[in-house]
């Protein structure tokens, strides 16, 4: 066998391409692990392509899609095992990771472990939405940074939240106007996020983006529909029709595509299945692992850094990245303490100037109780073996006592996506028909392998 | 139901999607060749059988499971679209039911 790596990375986002970065300038032995076939994560998804085959594309996509080249850039330079197309399936202790890259499974050891895996979309259970045509923004965002491809005909935005202003605008530089916007942030949210907005200008240019986005789709005369009591999504092959329901009044808007997005939550499988602490936060609306100011977790040799630590944004992920290889070097002792703490100066200034625009985005993007927990019984809250609101709260009531029993009850979370699609909403409803904190509650017991593996890829393992 | 745009010139790869070539920019995942193909419904829900696509893009939500050169079940949005590779669809084969 050979000698294990300081340090493995599992992701090559923002967060990770920092660390790897950083861990390589202080000679530590790392892996990257990612299980994409390019660095980037999801903010810079394919940007070395992009900028490659068409350099156009950049200014569609915004500036802060062109910043991530640097980044990306530093990371390629650095002397790191990178190997895109490897999925994490699997961290065993002491620290044994095993993957899976091109339909074989790999085991490599390493003396610590940073998890960089980022976010992804918060499921958004509404009437309808397993139908075919019916996607995340960030799914429709992916085909355009990837493919350079764009929804056809009738394209309705639901939810809340900036990655949707974004797109919508990102759409509109590449001349496909959305018909409509439905937003289903909180009346009152925006005087309850009033109050953050003086910490919120001090963080770099956010607001004035957020600003600009929502004024040029104004000007381009998208319809936005806010304050209403119900909306669903009709059809039966496909996605037909967003219906609005607004103080008796119905309006039915004819859609090819309907893109969802209710902000974002911590990719967390690993960390679960690793037994790390994670605690609810009520602002963010999710569980987070508990780590301290260096993304150390309850487990020492196990560090967290960026999106999947509690939402942070790209800025601050490749910061926090940094800290995370910084307390890295330190615990393996290649640096002591005064070296570290120096060298973290800057970027925890950076991050404390980043990190001033959460309070008011988290406020202002809060996704509201109805769509987080649906009203309905016969809302799909697992996608995967079709239970719905009304099973989840039938087990309740019979006493199921937790998210893992309800696995037994109702096979809720059972399926292919291991609770991915339906944890955070399974938590929701039995907090809420209980009436006690999400925390009482819990989230699944996730056990590893985090992804199906295919056949006889477990047998065929190929230690390192 | 999703087209590329009109400066999509590039390197193409042409995959075979329910016996009928398709050609996707290089890159392509073959979930995005499937939208780009209008191969949707892609899946049924096999408790349901209810129609189903690719809803995540990034393997999260599994609902984009095909058939990739004969082997099923595979996650279409995480496997780049290859030269000649062969996938196939099965959308919904009975009615919807719901118990
Ligand atoms: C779909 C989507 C689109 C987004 N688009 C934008 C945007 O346009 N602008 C913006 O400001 N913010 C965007 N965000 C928010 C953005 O994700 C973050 O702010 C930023 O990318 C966080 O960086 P990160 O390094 O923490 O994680 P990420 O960038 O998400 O990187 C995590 C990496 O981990 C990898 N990974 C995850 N699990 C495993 C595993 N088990 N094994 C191996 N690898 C794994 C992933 O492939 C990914 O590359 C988006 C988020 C999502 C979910
Ligand atoms: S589309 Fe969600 S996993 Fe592939």
């Amino acid at each position: 066998m050979s000698e294990p790596y300081d340090l493995a990375i599992v992701g090559a986002g923002p967060a990770g391409m920092a660390a790897a970065t950083t861990a390589a300038e202080l000679g530590l032995r790392t892996v990257v692990l990612d299980e994409q076939e390019a660095p980037g994560g999801q903010i810079y998804r394919s940007i070395e392509r992009v900028a490659r085959d068409h350099p156009q594309r950049l200014a569609m996509l915004g500036e802060d899609y062109a910043a991530g080249l640097a980044l990306v850039r530093a990371f390629r330079a650095c002397s790191v095992d990178y190997r895109p197309g490897s999925t994490v399936w699997q961290v065993e202790q002491p620290l044994g990771i095993l993957y899976s890259a091109h339909g074989e499974s790999h085991r490599l050891r390493a003396r610590r472990i940073l998890i960089a895996t980022g976010a992804m979309e918060r499921p958004m259970p509404l009437a309808g939405w397993t139908l075919p045509g019916v996607m995340t923004a960030g799914a429709a965002q992916i085909l355009l940074k990837t493919v350079g491809a764009v929804p056809q005909g009738r394209v309705v935005l639901v939810g809340c939240g900036p990655l949707l202003l974004l797109f919508a605008w990102q759409l509109l530089q590449a001349n496909v106007r959305v018909s409509a916007l439905v937003d289903t942030s909180t009346p009152g949210a925006r005087r309850r996020a009033a109050r953050h907005l003086p910490t919120a200008l001090m963080a770099p240019g956010y607001v004035g983006k957020g600003l600009r986005y929502i004024r040029v789709l104004r000007e381009a005369g998208i319809a936005m529909l806010d304050n209403f009591e119900h909306v669903q999504l009709n059809g039966s092959e496909r996605v037909e029709e967003v219906v609005v329901k607004r103080s008796g009044a119905t309006e039915r808007l004819a859609a090819d595509v309907v893109l969802l997005h209710q902000g974002l939550v911590p990719n967390a499988n690993l960390g679960w299945a690793l037994r790390c602490e994670h605690e609810w936060n009520e602002s963010q609306r999710c569980f987070i692992p508990r780590v301290d100011s260096w993304g150390l977790a309850s487990q020492a040799e196990i560090q967290f850094a960026g999106d999947c630590a509690g939402i942070v944004g790209a800025r601050s992920a490749e910061h926090a990245g940094r800290l995370a290889a910084l307390e890295s070097a330190y615990r393996l002792e290649r640096i002591d303490a005064t070296a570290r703490d120096a060298k973290a100066r800057a970027p925890i200034a950076e991050l404390r100037r980043h990190r001033r625009i959460r309070p008011l985005l988290e406020a202002l993007y809060r996704p509201g109780d109805r769509y987080v927990a649906p009203e309905q019984d016969d809302v799909i809250v697992c996608r995967c073996e079709e239970a719905n609101a009304g099973d989840i709260r039938r087990a309740v009531a019979h006493g199921c006592p937790g998210p893992n029993q309800m696995k037994a009850f109702i096979r809720c979370g059972m399926g292919p996506c291991q609770g991915r699609m339906c944890g955070l909403t399974v938590t929701e409803l039995m907090a809420a028909a209980r009436n006690v904190s999400p925390n009482e509650i819990g989230y699944y017991r996730i056990r590893p392998p985090i992804k199906p593996l295919a056949l006889g890829e477990l047998a065929a393992l190929q230690l390192e | 139901m999703y087209a590329s745009l009109p400066d999509a010139a590039g390197p193409q790869v042409s995959v075979i999607v329910d016996g009928k070539p398709v050609a996707v920019p290089a890159g392509a995942s073959v979930a995005a060749a499937l939208l780009l193909a209008g191969a949707v419904p892609s899946r049924a829900n096999p408790v349901t059988h209810a129609p189903r696509a690719p809803y995540c893009m990034m393997g999260v939500c599994f609902e984009c499971l095909v058939e990739i050169d004969g082997i099923p079940e595979r996650q279409a949005c995480m496997i780049a679209a290859a030269e000649g590779m062969r996938v196939r669809c099965a959308p919904r084969s009975s009615p919807p039911e719901r118990s």
